[in-house]
């Protein structure tokens, strides 16, 4: 990309006295795109992500967020960063109308087209009959369109979103990526913090956190091609049984159940996977069948944060 | 400029939440109205009618004349009739009585002599109070109407009390009052209103726009200043309307004293809400500053008659100050540069406490 990086880390940390919240993340987000962080809880996303617009001091390292250091400038960062938090951090006791009119006063929105951007606003995230509603009394999907659409009043250049979507139900998770989609054609850069694979599934590019450290970074295509495994999918009548029979073949460093199927990872150093699984299967009396199967997100989730000892097993 | 508007639209924010907010509009105008009338009619030092019984053990025509005197003062509300001391001491303990009077039998010898006490008075000392109104009985003449009472039966030293001829505790209460209402309700209101705002998650996002920290703590604050003023009216209303309680000195200087201690009961809610994480907490941690406000600051109990320990304590508190600024102001017609000592103490108890609370808070953000 011709473009500079909207935000570029190297070597960030940050350490809570003995706990190593974040390691030495280096980091890449371009412009205009849609960067997601997966991760369990506690992997360091919150962290980072506050790191990132100025309100955590890192322990050591550095950031460059629009083109600004980080620490540094913190003040000047905040006008041109949407943020939304993880919990709804509006005011439940105002009126949807009213928690943007506040939101266009503390960003000193230029007084003139302030009633006009409101009420563009509450038009593009479905709120326009609620304008008069309690923030608190509306659903959990409402409150995250009112969320977002007061992280984009006052037209940010960088949108950090902190796990935007863990209260919401699928329909609405669905509007919300449709509304992300938009807000990054339009040339906003997007950071998503998550821990769900079907939406790290969308980002344009993806960094997998474990433990605060980055153990796998690239569009989720590459990240599929290169998990370094082989994923042979079973199919088994009595799948509890056959995971314990699978769990027992040479090479086999991870069985997960997905209802009756099983997901087998075996490293790509290991020949004939399928064979050697459906063998164990065949002497174990079991009806199931054995197919190789392409790597999915879950698949390479499961891969980059294996303990290092399993791996090598 | 950007940041007077900014602290506007937090000024603007707090209003709105608060006319919402029904429960704390009704504690802004109902505590004050309803602990003006608690204290007001229920507190009452100036003690008359206590229990008493007496055991006339005499019974001639000038002891019947001293019971009757007795049954006069408004004192003693003379409820049994004994026949002995020992049945007196019986009533106290299981107490049925507050005063127990004894007539001995040679009471008229004894008027005469002076030698003896003639009449023998057993109080209930547990109640500090009605040990020093009991003590009152003490100078009460004793004779024959038709004898000319003797020298010595009147008081060798007359007291005359100032400021409160009537000696009616609602002059006293109310200028102390206003005080606990005012640390009630501001300590309170601006700490709750901060860790509702951090348990909330407002906090979250408020730091993550171009809303400084001082514009935050001071559009927070500037609402509560309001009502604390507001607070004040209406307790000098009531006071007035009810009670009758004058303001003898300055209006203008009372209300110049009650900002510097709303600003001192602010700062320390400010305080308090970087060291709470809980609403909860922050209503534990005023209820350790107020209980103290109430015993130690003069309000309660007179402050030189205080045990040294205490009376330090006290004089770390506001509360203290505040209490002598509005009692000489409104009572003493004193001007608020003859009270320079407690105007200093104010002050500089804001002065520290906010200097401790926005030391923590720029911390809590980071």
């Amino acid at each position: 990309m011709s473009e500079p990086c909207a935000i570029e880390a190297r070597g960030l940390s940050k350490h809570f006295g003995s706990l190593v919240a974040v390691d030495k993340l280096d980091l890449d987000v371009p412009r205009g795109r849609i960067y997601g962080f997966l991760g369990p809880n506690g992997c360091g996303k919150s962290t980072t992500i506050r790191m990132l617009c100025g309100l955590l001091t890192p322990t050591s390292g550095r950031a460059t967020v629009l083109g600004v250091d980080v620490p540094g400038d913190a003040a000047a960062l905040k006008a041109r960063i949407g943020y939304m938090t993880q919990k709804f951090s509006l005011f439940v006791d105002m009126t949807n109308y009213e928690n943007l009119q506040f939101i266009t006063e503390i960003y000193s929105y230029p007084r003139a087209d302030r009633e006009r951007r409101i009420d563009e606003l509450l038009e593009r995230y479905d709120l326009a009959d609620r304008r008069k509603q309690l923030a608190g009394t509306m659903s959990g999907g409402q409150k995250q369109r009112l969320a977002l659409a007061c992280a984009v009043l006052h037209k940010p250049d960088l949108l950090l979103l902190d796990e935007p979507t863990s209260a919401v139900d699928p329909q609405s998770r669905r509007d919300f990526w449709a509304k992300l989609f938009e807000l990054a054609e339009a040339g906003t850069t997007i950071l998503v913090s998550t821990h769900y694979m079907d939406e790290a599934e969308r980002c344009h590019r993806l960094a997998i956190l474990d433990r605060g450290v980055k153990v796998a970074d690239g569009t989720p295509q590459e990240l599929k091609e290169s998990t370094g495994m082989h994923v042979v999918e079973v199919l088994a009548d009595d799948p509890f049984a056959a995971q314990k029979l699978v769990d027992t073949v040479p090479g086999v460093v991870s069985v997960t159940q997905l209802g009756i199927r099983l997901r087998v990872l075996i490293p790509d150093s290991v020949d004939d996977p399928v064979e050697r699984v459906a063998a164990r299967l065949e002497r174990g009396n079991l009806a199931a069948s054995a197919t190789l199967s392409s790597a999915g997100l879950e698949d390479v989730f499961v891969a980059v944060t294996l303990k290092p000892g399993q791996a090598a097993a | 400029m950007n940041s007077l508007s900014r602290l506007g639209a937090i000024v603007r924010k707090e209003v709105r939440q608060l006319r919402r907010d029904r429960l704390t509009f009704g504690m802004v105008v109902g505590l004050p109205i309803i602990q003006m009338l608690l204290f007001g009619y229920a507190i009452n030092t100036d003690v008359r009618n206590l229990k008493t019984a007496f055991a006339d053990e005499a019974e001639t025509h000038l002891s019947r004349e001293f019971i009757a005197d007795l049954k006069q003062s408004q004192v003693a509300d003379v409820r049994y009739r004994s026949s002995s001391p020992a049945e007196l001491e019986e009533l106290l303990r299981r107490g049925r009585i507050s005063i127990g009077v004894h007539i001995p039998h040679d009471f008229d010898r004894r008027i005469v002599d002076r030698e003896r006490a003639a009449v023998h008075i057993l109080v209930d000392g547990s109640d500090p109070t009605i040990l020093s109104v009991a003590n009152q009985l003490r100078s009460m003449p004793v004779g024959f109407d038709s004898v000319p009472p003797m020298a010595d039966s009147v008081g060798a030293i007359e007291v005359r009390p100032y400021y409160n001829p009537e000696r009616r505790t609602p002059v006293n209460i109310v200028p102390g009052l206003m005080g606990i209402i005012l640390t009630m309700t501001m300590m309170l209101f601006t700490a709750v209103a901060i860790v509702r705002e951090r348990e909330r998650g407002n906090l979250e996002l408020l730091i993550n726009t171009p809303v400084s920290s001082a514009e935050l703590m001071i559009g927070k604050v500037i609402p509560y200043i309001l009502i604390g003023m507001l607070q004040l009216a209406l307790i000098l209303g009531v006071g007035d309307l009810l009670f009758n309680v004058p303001v003898r000195g300055s209006i203008a200087d009372l209300y110049l004293a009650a900002s510097l201690f709303i600003a001192a009961n602010l700062a320390l809610g400010l305080l308090i809400s970087t060291l709470a994480n809980t609403q909860f907490q922050a209503m534990q941690m005023t209820v350790f500053v107020l209980l103290p406000s109430i015993l130690l600051s003069g309000f309660m109990f007179p402050f030189d008659g205080m045990p040294r320990f205490a009376q330090l304590l006290g004089e770390v508190l506001p509360t203290t100050h505040f209490i002598r600024l509005t009692r000489g102001i409104m009572l003493r017609e004193a001007d608020i540069t003859e009270l320079y000592p407690a105007v200093l103490a104010l002050a500089a108890f804001t002065a520290v406490a906010m200097t401790l609370a926005a030391s923590r808070f720029s911390k809590r953000l980071d």
